[in-house]
């Protein structure tokens, strides 16, 4: 236990001396964090809209007006044109035009009909989807307003409620991506690369042939990142609340519960990368390629897994942040216990089982 | 000789597949010698320590390190043995004193211990006032003399020393032969693989080895003799020429 201990300050001493990976490491979340909660975010807030109003009547201003009131957009009322308008979407000016036809309120009134285009800039196809979808759902408000005055009954109203994530914050989806993102990030690069390290300096050669046990090498060089990722999480949790006012709805304890199995599962991954590799640069390529790309795809914060093909649904399941991305969102935003997440966390278990085996197994047969 | 023997091997040979690396090699080892293991790059040295290391199991044949089977008593062999590589082993961004605690505490010392032996050996060394300093910041003899005085730090039988002095001036590899004779004259058995000839006269004993069978084993003097060389370089070109595998 003492030999173990001394072997695990060597390990903190390293971490520490490196100034540079230690700002990294406490950086990237940081930065991360504010990427994706700012500026990376799929809300839209502020679009620019020309408003092409021919009729400016009663119901054009009022629908206009609501529009404005949203937020969500920035009406441009001037004199437009056609050609103007064509030309503000060819310079990217505006993202989205609204376009009254003369006689709007007149219509509506007589004829019970009355038409009003939305032209959006499909070039981002997201943005655009987005805008017409909240263009339309004001427009529709409008309606059920009106109709409200002139005493008519609406056949079929739909009342919706976005639970769990009222506002549609985008952060709620991103915080847990995040949260796996790096912490799989770090245990994995910085374990691979700390192993490979000793063999590429000739000590892992001198540990070997000390009485200490092979295995115990690199358990306890994974020691330090175990701590320094739940350091981690911490942080990036503090900031999700205080920074992006993401509430922390279930239990914080089972919430730090599943993130160690998470980061246990993380750091088998790197030693088995570690023994499979002979250079810092090949485990550090590994580990980036390996790791960044399949969270990014496969984890669900970016591209919902439903909507992909079978295979990739079926490759996204070794994913091992996905697992993790399910539970925090389960836990930290619905609030649910242990009871809704047992399965993902037993998966998860079983990955960092086999994993630690794989990499216990590739290390011994080294020796051979 | 009447002394005790340290290492002994009989017919000890590693395959990989078709490939023979270490052929059939007996020798014996006496305590407190300095014993010098010469070949060409891909000669098979490396391999041959390895096994005697307990890092790697070898193919066939037997062999005894300080009194434990290279099979069966690995964690026992590792006890008593020191190792320094090539590549010197230390950790550039840990000072001296760490290093060397390290290294000390790896094999089980107490820190009373580990404090007392490495107080002294900082003052033999004349480093005292390098303690503190990186490892990385210091010229590359001194990280030698380091290397070698953590391999022997926990006092074992048996030092393996794997080309130590690659690298480094004519001078400086003369003041570490300096602290092989030293440590050996405490009792502890020096096996070292070298290339260089001016080492190999200084030890007590040579094998060498070509294309991983051992082809003579002697004294330098009594080898300069039987070849009628008057150094150890004609020796070993004598040897060397007779080999088939190229070396890497």
């Amino acid at each position: 236990m003492k030999q173990f201990l001394t072997f695990v300050r060597k390990e903190f001493y390293h971490v520490f001396r490196d100034r540079k990976t230690l700002l990294l490491l406490f950086g990237m979340p940081v930065m991360q964090i504010v990427l994706f909660g700012f500026a990376l975010s799929n809300e839209i807030k502020n679009a620019r809209v020309a408003v092409y109003d021919l009729a400016n009547d009663a119901a054009s201003r009022r629908i206009i007006e609501k529009m404005e009131g949203g937020g969500k957009f920035e009406m441009e009322r001037k004199a437009w044109n056609r050609e103007g308008v064509e030309q503000a979407f060819r310079e990217g000016k505006v993202k989205m035009a609204v376009v009254f036809p003369a006689g709007f309120d007149d219509d509506l009134s007589h004829l019970n009909h009355a038409q009003v285009q939305l032209i959006a800039d499909a070039s981002d196809p997201n943005t655009a989807n987005t805008l017409v979808n909240y263009a339309s759902a004001i427009i529709m408000d409008y309606q059920r307003e009106r109709m409200q005055a002139a005493a008519i009954p609406v056949p079929v109203s739909t009342e919706v409620r976005m639970i769990y994530n009222p506002e549609l914050k985008s952060v709620t989806n991103f915080v847990p991506g995040v949260m796996a993102l790096i912490l799989l990030l770090i245990c994995v690069l910085m374990t691979s690369v700390s192993i490979v390290k000793e063999k590429e300096l000739g000590t892992m050669e001198v540990l070997l042939v000390s009485p200490f046990h092979p295995l115990l090498v690199i358990i306890s060089k994974a020691v330090p990142y175990f701590f320094l990722s739940l350091i981690n999480l911490t942080v990036i949790l503090i900031l999700s609340v205080t920074l992006m006012g993401m509430p922390i709805a279930g239990s914080l304890w089972l919430l730090y519960g599943v993130s160690s199995i998470f980061i246990m599962a993380a750091l088998s991954l790197g030693l088995f990368i570690s023994n499979v590799t002979h250079s810092q640069e090949a485990a550090m390529l590994i580990s980036l390629l390996g790791m960044l790309i399949p969270t990014l795809l496969f984890t669900g914060f970016m591209f919902p897994i439903e909507n992909m093909p079978l295979p990739l649904q079926v490759i996204s399941n070794i994913v091992i942040s996905k697992w993790y991305y399910i539970i925090v969102k389960s836990v930290m935003i619905k609030g649910l216990g242990l009871a809704a997440v047992w399965k993902e966390t037993l998966i998860l278990v079983f990955i960092t089982v086999l994993l630690l085996t794989m990499s216990a197994r590739t290390f011994k047969n080294r020796l051979a | 000789m009447n002394r005790e023997i340290v290492i002994q091997t009989e017919r000890l040979s590693k395959h990989f597949g078709d490939f023979v690396a270490v052929n059939e090699i007996s020798f014996e080892v006496y305590a407190g010698e300095i014993f010098g293991f010469l070949g060409a790059n891909g000669a098979g040295k490396t391999t041959a320590m390895r096994m005697l290391c307990g890092l790697s199991i070898p193919t066939s044949g037997q062999a005894r390190i300080a009194g434990y089977d290279v099979y069966k008593n690995t964690e026992d062999i590792k006890k008593n043995i020191g190792y320094m590589s090539q590549k010197f082993s230390l950790y550039e961004d840990l000072t001296l004193e760490e290093n060397i605690r390290f290294f000390g505490g790896i094999y089980g010392m107490s820190s009373r211990q580990i404090k007392a032996k490495s107080d002294a050996l900082v003052e033999k060394l004349g480093m005292e006032n390098e303690t503190k300093k990186l490892v990385g910041a210091l010229p590359l003899g001194w990280k030698q003399k380091i290397a070698f005085s953590s391999a022997i730090f926990h006092d074992p039988k048996i030092v393996f020393l794997d080309e130590p002095t690659g690298g480094v001036d004519p001078i400086t590899r003369r003041q570490f032969w300096d602290l092989i004779y030293e440590a050996a004259d405490r009792g502890i058995t020096v096996f070292v693989t070298t290339h260089y000839m001016d080492e190999a006269e200084y030890c007590n004993r040579l094998s060498m080895m070509v294309d991983g069978a051992i082809k003579a084993l002697d004294s330098p003097a009594n080898l300069k003799e039987q070849y009628r060389a008057a150094s150890m370089d004609e020796v070993f070109y004598e040897m060397a020429r007779g080999a088939q595998r190229k070396a890497d």
